[in-house]
């Protein structure tokens, strides 16, 4: 298919240059080549939180669930075991995942369950026109910290690692070819998939000049080693140092997954009516 | 009239609320139908446990404060509870653990522990052998207990049978519990019957962070969900369950959820989405105490303008009160069809006292309930999730479709389910839900959204757990009562002809604003007098009748 089949009527409201840009033509580019290959773009569901990443839903032309802020996670949490055939894809905010849905965040590791989370990082709020996020690096001034934040940045990637998360990855949006390779890697995972996206917020943090002087992809690193991917993930801490940035592949493994050992106990498979009566005689 | 009352204490860790249940099977072997109120503190070991069972010919939903015996497995039972004794009455003990010098009553006690001893048994038997005792006691012949005790004890039943009957055999009768020609009814909560009328309704999943006195519904579905074909979840936090319940239904998966008041305030977003969203779910709301953690063990009538109010923004809801477990029954089967026939979210508004309450269930009373279709697309040209139509319900599908998208959107939204700040399409969306709650309400004009008992002119005007307590006392003074099950949609035609005839209305709730009264009020109706209880107890018989008789003295 044609990932221009992929769009709606919906008007673009963000902001020229905004890198949510790549991550909506790079999803319609991997989810139209996904069709091609067997996956059906029928079986897609997006949940989205709230936050300028959220608008994704609405100009993707697939089912979709425009969820409130930091819930994506319980919505597909659900909407994976009611359909195990369904492929989930979350598209979320930093403030949103990591700020107001972090226990969703950490639970979904947790489970392994079956689902890819597309983290639209911009290190600062948009919408709400320019706050502190988890991920800003300290002494960042935002309109709710005009002496500058006093917190160290949370390293969404180690959370993820240590929270049993089985495929995590970073990419940044001037670097299509990557984020396409990562978006693939993640959507055809099996068990919970995580993608920080470096996506550059113009208006409000502009870290272009900062990102591509610092920015490397990882090569030849042993994805199945649980140490390695920790080394690789901190040698980056999301801080103003001038620290180069990984990107790429950091870890996949295969580990058991929630909607996997999640009974596909279904009504019409059993006879309730008289399962009722026989409950009700064994209360006599 | 045969009117029976027991009530066996003794501290958390006893098996109180068990032996409660084995006392009520007994008189439900006898023809009796049963009511029984569990009383306990929030903890796990330790602390006064006390379970009052009440038996009685005729259908009964309260309990009194006297007590024809109490069963005393420690001291602190007898203490607390000896003022219930009526001259008549009889007191069973552990001579181990229960001194009583110059008893007015007739006494009996059992060598409980020497018993246990003999045997090398567990001390969680001590229930087990003074309920022999009981049986003893009171004529229960040994066979009851013996068919009681094969049929409901999973471990260790022949130790359990020794000890019983060894205490049957160490007590004396003093009287003989005579049998009613009456058949014996299946004996459960409302939490028990909450659940069967929404499995039987098609409930398909059930998701719920525990907390009393929800949780016991949370168990009862995790046991039964192989048997029935349910899907349980138990997520990180109840703000998870709420989402979640809508992730299911956005699957068309029939989904509930179970929860008080704390776990609700964290559901309040959610319930908010599921308005915008147009997502149907239920949602089981105990009432506790409160405010915030309040009394987290005991009962009140407090969070009803809560549910009513809870959420930003205006939406259509569905709310129902059941005031036994013949009506939570029947009532979640409702609940969960019209959630899914108006996509909308329905509340089962129950209370400690209505959802740990055990009670006779009465399948024939309960009404034949089954589940109802949603409206579902016809697969016809394009799918539109938020379609107008004249009642305002948008035809559900759920994917994969066929090159169809469901978008599903808590933003303000058109009918495919894009996002829109137009304010043409903000309006008439607004318009269609409210024309949701329109043809809901309608709906409701053929249930028995009040019911009325007794035709005196004064009145008691009642909801929720109150309904047992309230009937029976009403019918002693000639009152008539008027019980308001449905409280959203708000049946003000009803209410009106119910109260054809009354020149005075009392209303009674288990709170101490009068939170009903106020609801009603706004409708117009004048309600001036009122009997509020609000100390985490029920209503007892005997009390509400001194109370009832202090008002119109």
């Amino acid at each position: 298919m044609n990932p221009k089949d992929l769009s709606t009527y919906a008007k673009n409201t963000w902001c020229p240059g905004c890198g949510n840009f790549s991550i909506l033509n790079t999803m319609k580019t991997v989810l139209s080549s996904l069709d091609d290959e067997g996956f059906p773009i029928d079986n897609v569901v997006l949940v989205s939180g709230i936050g300028c990443h959220g608008k994704i839903v609405d100009y993707l032309k697939v089912n979709s669930f425009y969820s409130i802020h930091g819930r994506t996670l319980p919505v597909a949490t659900a909407i994976k075991l009611a359909n195990p055939d369904l492929k989930v894809i979350c598209c979320s905010g930093d403030g949103d995942s990591l700020a107001e849905g972090l226990d969703h965040l950490m639970f979904a590791a947790k489970r392994n369950i079956d689902i890819t989370l597309i983290l639209h990082d911009n290190r600062v709020y948009g919408l709400t026109t320019g706050q502190y996020t988890p991920t800003s690096p300290w002494g960042f001034k935002g309109k709710s910290t005009p002496l500058g934040t006093q917190e160290f940045p949370m390293n969404p990637a180690e959370l993820m690692l240590v929270g049993g998360a089985s495929y995590i990855a970073r990419g940044y949006t001037h670097g299509i070819d990557l984020l396409r390779r990562l978006f693939k890697e993640a959507i055809t995972h099996k068990g919970f998939s995580f993608v920080d996206v470096l996506q550059v917020c113009v208006t409000y943090f502009n870290m272009y000049e900062s990102y591509n002087k610092r920015v490397y992809e990882v090569k030849d690193n042993d994805t199945g080693s649980f140490d390695d991917a920790m080394k690789i993930i901190r040698s980056w801490n999301y801080d103003g140092a001038e620290a180069p940035i990984p990107l790429g592949k950091f870890y996949q493994v295969d580990a058991p997954r929630f909607d996997q050992a999640f009974p596909g106990y279904e009504p019409h498979k059993v006879d309730r009516d008289s399962q009722i009566k026989k409950m009700l005689e064994n209360f006599i | 009239m045969h009117d029976f009352s027991t009530l066996i204490g003794g501290i958390a860790g006893d098996g109180i609320n068990e032996a409660g249940v084995t006392v009520s099977r007994l008189f439900n072997q006898l023809g009796y139908r049963i009511y029984m109120y569990y009383d306990y503190p929030s903890l796990i070991r330790g602390g006064h446990n006390f379970s009052l069972i009440r038996a009685s010919d005729r259908k009964i939903g309260a309990h009194v404060n006297t007590v024809d015996v109490i069963v005393a497995l420690n001291q602190e039972t007898f203490e607390l509870h000896k003022e219930r004794l009526k001259d008549s009455s009889f007191v069973i003990y552990d001579l181990d653990k229960v001194k009583i010098e110059n008893l007015a009553q007739k006494g009996c006690g059992l060598p409980v522990s020497a018993i246990l001893k003999d045997f090398s048994a567990p001390m969680i038997m001590r229930n087990t052998c003074i309920i022999g005792g009981f049986c003893k006691v009171v004529g229960i012949g040994w066979p009851v207990l013996e068919k009681v005790l094969k049929k409901h004890i999973p471990k260790q039943l022949d130790l359990n049978l020794k000890v019983a009957r060894k205490g049957y055999d160490a007590a004396v009768e003093f009287t003989r519990i005579e049998r009613v020609d009456q058949p014996s009814f299946p004996i459960l909560t409302s939490n028990q019957a909450i659940g069967l009328g929404l499995i039987k309704a098609g409930l398909a999943a059930y998701i719920a962070y525990p907390m009393t006195p929800s949780s016991s519904l949370l168990d009862f579905m995790a046991k039964s969900a192989a048997d029935f074909g349910l899907k349980v979840v138990h997520p990180e936090s109840e703000i998870a369950v709420i989402l979640m319940a809508q992730g299911f239904a956005y699957e068309g998966v029939k989904a509930a959820v179970g929860t008080s008041g704390g776990g609700f305030c964290l559901m309040t977003e959610g319930l908010s989405l599921a308005g915008m969203a147009e997502m149907p779910i239920v949602i089981m709301l105990g009432q506790r105490t409160g405010p915030s953690t309040g009394l987290p063990t005991y009962t009140a009538q407090a969070d009803l303008h809560f549910a009513l109010n809870a959420g930003q923004g205006e939406f259509p809801r569905f709310i129902v009160s059941p005031g036994d477990a013949e009506e939570a029954y029947y009532w979640s089967g409702v609940a969960l069809n019209m959630a899914w026939k108006y996509q909308v979210p329905a509340f089962i508004l129950s209370d400690k006292t209505v959802s740990e309450g055990l009670y006779s269930f009465d399948a024939a009373l309960a009404g034949d309930m089954n589940e109802e279709a949603p409206v579902l697309w016809d697969g016809k040209g394009d799918y539109n999730r938020y379609k107008y139509t004249e009642t305002g319900v948008s035809p559900l599908a759920f994917p994969p479709l066929k090159g169809q998208t469901v978008k599903v959107d808590g933003y303000t939204h058109d009918e495919l389910g894009i996002t829109t700040e137009d304010p043409r399409a903000i309006a008439s969306m607004s318009d269609k839900r409210l024309l949701k709650g329109l043809a809901l309400a309608k709906e409701m004009d053929g249930y028995e959204t009040v019911r009325v008992y007794g035709n005196g002119k004064t009145a008691l005007l009642c909801w929720g757990s109150n309904k047992g307590v309230c009937t029976e006392v009403a019918e002693k003074l000639g009152l008539r009562v008027i019980q308001v099950l449905v409280l959203s949609p708000f049946p003000e035609k009803r209410l009106r002809d119910s109260l054809v005839g009354v020149e005075r209305i009392i209303t009674v709730e288990c709170n101490s604003t009068g939170q009903l009264s106020r609801l009603a009020r706004s409708y117009g109706f004048e309600l001036r007098e009122q009997i509020l209880k609000y100390d985490g107890r029920p209503f007892s018989l005997d009390e509400l009748e001194a109370e009832i008789r202090k008002v119109i003295a």
